[in-house]
């Protein structure tokens, strides 16, 4: 039997996921050249918020139809509050502290963050269950997709068109692209760096809140180390596609599940590999992608300009 | 006439050290004023304070008679405030034509504004030839037009011009100047910053000369232009 198609959307739709949150990391970098370690517990916020309004705000058995969309909403405004909070309170104060300082906050605040939920969210020192969408899996050929991923094929499309017309078409969209070219002319065009960043920070928060509202529905459960080492697969989507390139986001995201993916369900075929084929194996197979990629085009694939420090 | 631009005793400080240490002119408008001197003489960091990018430690800078002591760089602009950067620094992944955009970002008049880069392009043929070009593909001098072009943009009541002609072919820089004469001749009042005093002076109406943050000399364009220690030090004669 043929899988590769199979393996080829499971890569796609857990790449999806990556760049969903890889924006963020790209956005915020291109504008303040920070690396903010924090984004992934942004994620991990947005998908807590998603399940608060589920469990806590919503009549029990509300169904799914209803309850996603304002899950989602609820997501966004809880990440990009916690965004917003860190950029006003964490980085703010230190845009002119050399480069290491807000690298170092970054990581604090990542572990704040986690442990917070941890400490004050009911129930979650342990996974909490993440509530489902109903029906399916769907076939279609001889691929299946399942029902949680519906989710995601829908909203990462979405999501790409929605921040491509913000960027190219809006005038705060414009300003942006101008603050990350060159901040202190964009300034003297009379745009308002400061806000920029915030709107930077904000959007791609919400764009990692839909993410985690995607990991909830697709692993069926949450909990406060989540955004850890998804946060590290969608830095490393970000760098692969070019980080501070939008586009190259999304593309550095789909390249690194595909990769990731086939790199689990086929390395044990190779001779002398079995060993490294098992699930386990593969977080290394994507981090060793970005050391080729650091190696070999460290501009990464769409090559806007690359982290020279932290 | 009314004065546009008024500084008085400006201050400004990197860290400790002082690199405009307590400066005082005027510019009318109408008029073009222009500050020369060598590197390192304070005249860009005059200017990058005036626009807001930095912050004085001391005097008073008062423009079309209000205080800019608490105006942010964003917010200058809108009081009529262009600053053609030195350098040029347009935004060089952007097309000229975005660029031009840009100038008028707080402008809501599209008319207005779609008439403003066509007289962009009057004035810079080029500039209209490569509309939809990368800025970053510009020569020297064409980013200088554009730098010129997206400063004026913003319709200001003054254009500050930091070191146009800087690192541009004799026939290039002659082009820039005289595109300075005609904007001053349409009545534009202009702030222009030089290190080439010769073609500065002769199109200034008053020009000051600065050395190591202080200004040293002031006078019309004329007279300085035939004073002689301003002909030993900036126009090379003994």
């Amino acid at each position: 039997m043929n899988e590769l198609p199979q393996q080829l959307v499971n890569g796609l739709l857990l790449g999806s996921m990556y760049g969903l949150v890889a924006i963020g990391y790209t956005m915020v970098y291109g504008i303040v050249q920070l690396i903010n370690f924090a984004h992934g517990e942004i994620f991990m916020t947005g998908a807590f918020g998603a399940l608060t309004v589920y469990v806590y705000i919503l009549p029990d058995g509300t169904s799914m139809w209803v309850a996603l969309p304002l899950m989602l909403i609820g997501a966004i405004i809880v990440a990009v509050l916690v965004a917003m909070g860190a950029e006003r309170f964490a980085y703010r104060p230190l845009r002119t502290a050399p480069r290491l300082a807000p690298l170092i906050t970054a990581i604090g605040l990542s572990l704040a963050l986690q442990q917070a939920v941890w400490a004050w969210y009911p129930d979650a020192k342990s996974a909490r269950t993440f509530p489902q969408i109903p029906g399916g899996p769907f076939h279609v050929g001889n691929v299946t997709i399942q029902t949680g991923d519906i989710f995601l094929l829908l909203a990462a499309p979405v999501s790409m068109a929605v921040l491509g017309y913000f960027v190219m078409k809006t005038r705060t969209g414009r300003g942006m692209q101008a603050t990350a070219q060159d901040p202190d002319t964009a300034k003297l065009m009379g745009i308002n760096t400061d806000r920029i960043i915030v709107v930077a920070f904000a959007l791609g928060a919400a764009f990692a809140a839909v993410g985690g509202v995607a990991y909830g529905l697709k692993y069926g459960q949450i909990e406060f180390r989540m955004g850890f080492i998804l946060g590290l697969k969608a830095f490393t989507a970000a760098v692969l596609g070019g980080i501070g390139n939008i586009y190259g986001a999304m593309i550095g995201g789909v390249v690194l599940g595909i990769a990731e993916t086939l790199a689990t369900a086929y390395i044990a075929d190779l001779p002398g590999m079995e060993k490294f084929g098992s699930q386990s194996w593969a977080d290394v197979w994507a981090f060793v992608l970005l050391i080729l990629v650091l190696l070999f085009r460290p501009q990464g694939l769409l090559g806007e300009r690359v982290a020279d420090r932290a | 006439m009314t004065t546009l631009l008024e500084v008085e005793d400006l201050r400004v400080a990197y860290g400790k050290i002082e690199a405009v240490k307590g400066i005082s002119f005027k510019v009318e408008a109408g008029q073009v004023v222009t500050l020369i001197g060598t590197n390192g003489a304070g005249k860009t960091t005059t200017l990058r304070t005036l626009s807001g990018l930095l912050k004085p430690i001391g005097g008073q800078i008062k423009f079309n008679g209000k205080s800019l002591k608490r105006v942010l760089a964003h917010q200058i602009v809108s009081m009529g405030l262009a600053h053609s950067p030195e350098g040029r620094h347009i935004f060089p992944r952007m097309t000229i034509e975005d660029n031009l955009r840009l100038g008028a970002f707080l402008r809501n008049d599209k008319p207005g504004i779609e008439k403003d880069i066509q007289r962009a392009y009057d004035l810079f043929p080029i500039l209209g030839e490569r509309r939809k070009q990368a800025a970053g593909t510009l020569s020297g001098g064409e980013q200088q037009m554009l730098a010129m072009g997206r400063a004026l943009m913003s319709q200001p009541k003054l254009l500050m011009l930091d070191e146009p002609s800087m690192g541009l072919s004799p026939i290039m820089m002659q082009k820039i100047m005289a595109t300075i004469a005609e904007l001053k001749s349409q009545g534009t009042t202009i702030l222009l910053v030089e290190q080439n005093a010769q073609a500065a002076l002769s199109l200034a109406d008053h020009g000051h000369v600065m050395e190591v943050g202080n200004i040293v000399l002031s006078g019309t364009g004329h007279d300085l232009l035939h004073d002689e220690s301003v002909r030993k030090a900036y126009l090379g004669e003994d």
